[in-house]
């Protein structure tokens, strides 16, 4: 083999995977992108949506019971008042982070494979924080007074909520996060909307989806301010996602109780959110090209696998953050942190805690195979143990630092009861019938932003 | 909305022609591309989005109002000790305030947007179905005064347009 020949091959395995299939033209990605909201939804598509859909109504019995009687329906108790629901909140507010972190921070760092996967990545985070929000306001018990405590509004006593409570922080976050990233969503989807009423027969079709791309031409002094907007946007977005786990775990951080009170939470609990959320993005995504098989040619292994690895780092700074807090738990010298910490590995919950090491630190490093990588049912399966392995962590941290206080008279287990495993279950139904909903009747894939990375691999090729 | 329409293929074309349009001073044109290629803002010779300043401002205002109310709420309105921490425990409200100064910069940014493009405009004309598929289009007003037909119909056609037509 000449050197010459040797240059050209390493050259040609440096040469990048195209993003997009080379062979798409821009009327293919409208065509493509389109059809799923244009015809009878495949049969897949439809049963998945009716198991969503069963599994939902589970949930909202369960929620229904717990209205009508109260939270003396749950397996809470004295010692541990925060179990379930609470997991559920911050399981369901961390799945969210991915959808951000696509859609705005690989935004500023110009990475041009988000383009395929930032549209249903962000709707992700909108359904996953609805999904969330609903377990801390069931937990209020009476859920009618809810606005009382939650938001401060002039009210016939004259009171103020209590600025200084991180659970109040908790509510400005999560809001604000909600509110930003449905704008953001949507601002996105306003071009896309427009192609689709561009293509509408059907009258009440082209009416609905006129009202909703609000008139958009296309034109290029709207681009210009749309374009600045746009980035404005995923510029306030990242040190807002940042901040909304940050102040999730202050609900725990702030508290004086072992196992709760450490610095550490913060970027732990951003780490593992991004962590969880790419996992779940992967599920979805893996389900998505499965009963909508036109998305094959956008959402490709390379997109899948630049997750992985985005999954396995995040998955080594969650494993790190473990053992920190074990060492530091015994450097403190604090005899009730340190019993908090051997409580939770060797303890009643030891097997939640070990289950929790084995599905987030032990089942990702399979990712360092790049086989593995590219192996979408091995990645289906992987990215489920990260799910099961995030709800885990939150379970732990919660429960195994709750159960056994001070006082070991007041020492005591939680077992849930069906009513709050139904709420749990139902949450996944709830999250997945709004998803495949979305994917029915919103272009899934971000149409503009993927032609104009077809436009850029153009000008690539012409300069070669 | 009057005036003549080139339809291009090609997003380059279109930047070639825009830039023709430009250099000989037509006022009041317009590109409409289903997405946004790089260099027409240039092209077009259209000045840098003012929406940053919105953003900053809006952003300011945010703030104070998180600074002021919670300041308000907590030492003024109905002082209330709290494990006896200060009236004004300024770490502690710098959460909402930071907040409020991006819920507030974010809903200003969208929607001074919405409203700059002239959007809701539910009655927007749309020239051709394709501009939001595939096809890219340089309008020239009828009320710009440098306005003649003939001319800019040679112009687009020579810039490569497959269509030209009035609209």
């Amino acid at each position: 083999m000449s050197s010459t020949e040797v240059v050209l091959r390493n050259a040609a395995s440096l040469a990048k995977e195209p993003l997009i299939d080379p062979s798409k033209s821009y009327a293919d990605v409208t065509n493509d992108v389109c059809d799923p909201v244009e015809r009878f939804p495949t049969k897949l598509w439809f049963k998945a949506f009716m198991v969503a859909n069963i599994v939902m109504f589970i949930g909202l019995f369960c929620m229904g019971l717990t209205i009508a009687t109260g939270i003396g329906q749950w397996g809470l108790n004295r010692t541990v008042g925060w179990a379930f629901d609470i997991t559920n909140f911050v399981f369901w507010i961390g799945i969210g982070h991915a959808g951000t972190l696509i859609s705005a921070i690989l935004f500023l760092f110009r990475q041009k494979w988000r383009t395929s996967i930032n549209r249903s990545a962000e709707a992700m985070t909108i359904f996953a924080v609805m999904t969330a929000a609903i377990f801390p306001l069931l937990h209020t018990g009476r859920q009618w007074l809810a606005a009382f405590w939650l938001f401060p509004y002039p009210n016939s006593r004259d009171l103020w909520v209590n600025f200084r409570s991180p659970l109040l922080w908790d509510v400005f976050a999560v809001s604000t996060y909600f509110t930003i990233s449905l704008v953001f969503w949507y601002i996105g989807l306003i071009p896309d909307i427009a192609s689709v009423r561009d293509r509408a027969k059907n009258k009440i079709r082209k009416t609905i989806y006129t009202i909703l791309s609000l008139g958009w031409t296309g034109s290029a002094r709207a681009w210009n301010h749309y374009e600045t907007a746009y980035m404005l946007l995923a510029g306030l977005s990242t040190p807002l996602v940042l901040s909304v786990h940050s102040i999730v775990s202050f609900d725990f951080a702030v508290s004086i109780l072992p196992g709760w009170h450490t610095t550490i939470f913060p970027p732990y609990f951003v780490a593992g959110a991004i962590f969880s959320g790419f996992a779940m993005v992967i599920t979805l995504l893996l389900i998505a090209r499965e009963v909508l098989p036109q998305l094959k040619s956008y959402i490709r292994h390379v997109h899948l696998e630049n997750m992985c690895k985005v999954i396995m780092l995040t998955g080594l700074m969650v494993g790190y953050a473990y053992g920190t807090e074990f060492f530091v738990a015994w450097y403190s010298g604090n005899e009730y942190e340190r019993f908090v910490f051997i409580n939770r590995a060797f303890g009643p919950y030891g097997w939640s805690y070990w289950t929790m090491v084995t599905c987030n630190v032990l089942i990702p490093q399979l990712f360092w195979s790049k086989s593995i990588r590219r192996n979408l049912k091995a990645m289906f399966v992987i990215t489920i143990f990260v799910n099961i392995g995030m709800w885990f962590e939150r379970f732990v941290i919660i429960v195994t630092s709750l159960h056994r206080d001070f006082l070991p008279s007041s020492w005591s287990m939680f077992t849930p009861t069906w009513v709050e495993i139904g709420i749990m279950v139902g949450s996944f139904g709830l999250f997945f019938t709004l998803f495949l909903a979305f994917c029915r009747v919103l272009p899934m894939i971000a149409m503009a932003e993927v032609k104009s990375v077809i436009h850029g691999a153009k000008h690539e090729e012409a300069h070669k | 909305m009057k005036g003549i329409v080139g339809i291009f293929k090609d997003p380059d074309q279109l930047l070639h022609a825009a830039e023709q349009v430009r250099d000989r001073k037509f006022k009041r044109f317009d590109a409409f591309t289903p997405f946004p290629v790089h260099g027409l803002e240039h092209a077009m010779g259209l000045k840098r989005s003012f929406l940053p300043w919105v953003t900053f401002i809006a952003g300011l205002t945010g703030l104070a109002i998180g600074t002021g109310f919670q300041i308000w709420t907590s030492a003024f309105d109905w002082p209330l000790n709290v494990g006896g921490k200060p009236f004004i425990s300024l770490p502690a409200f710098v959460p909402i305030m930071f907040e409020l100064t991006i819920l507030l910069a974010g809903l200003a940014t969208a929607g001074v947007m919405i409203i700059t493009c002239g959007l809701p405009n539910l009655k927007a004309k749309i020239i051709d179905p394709r501009l939001t598929d595939d096809h890219f289009a340089l309008f020239i007003s009828s009320d710009d005064p440098l306005y003649r037909e003939a001319e800019i119909s040679e112009l687009f056609k020579k810039a490569g347009a497959n269509e030209v037509r009035m609209v």
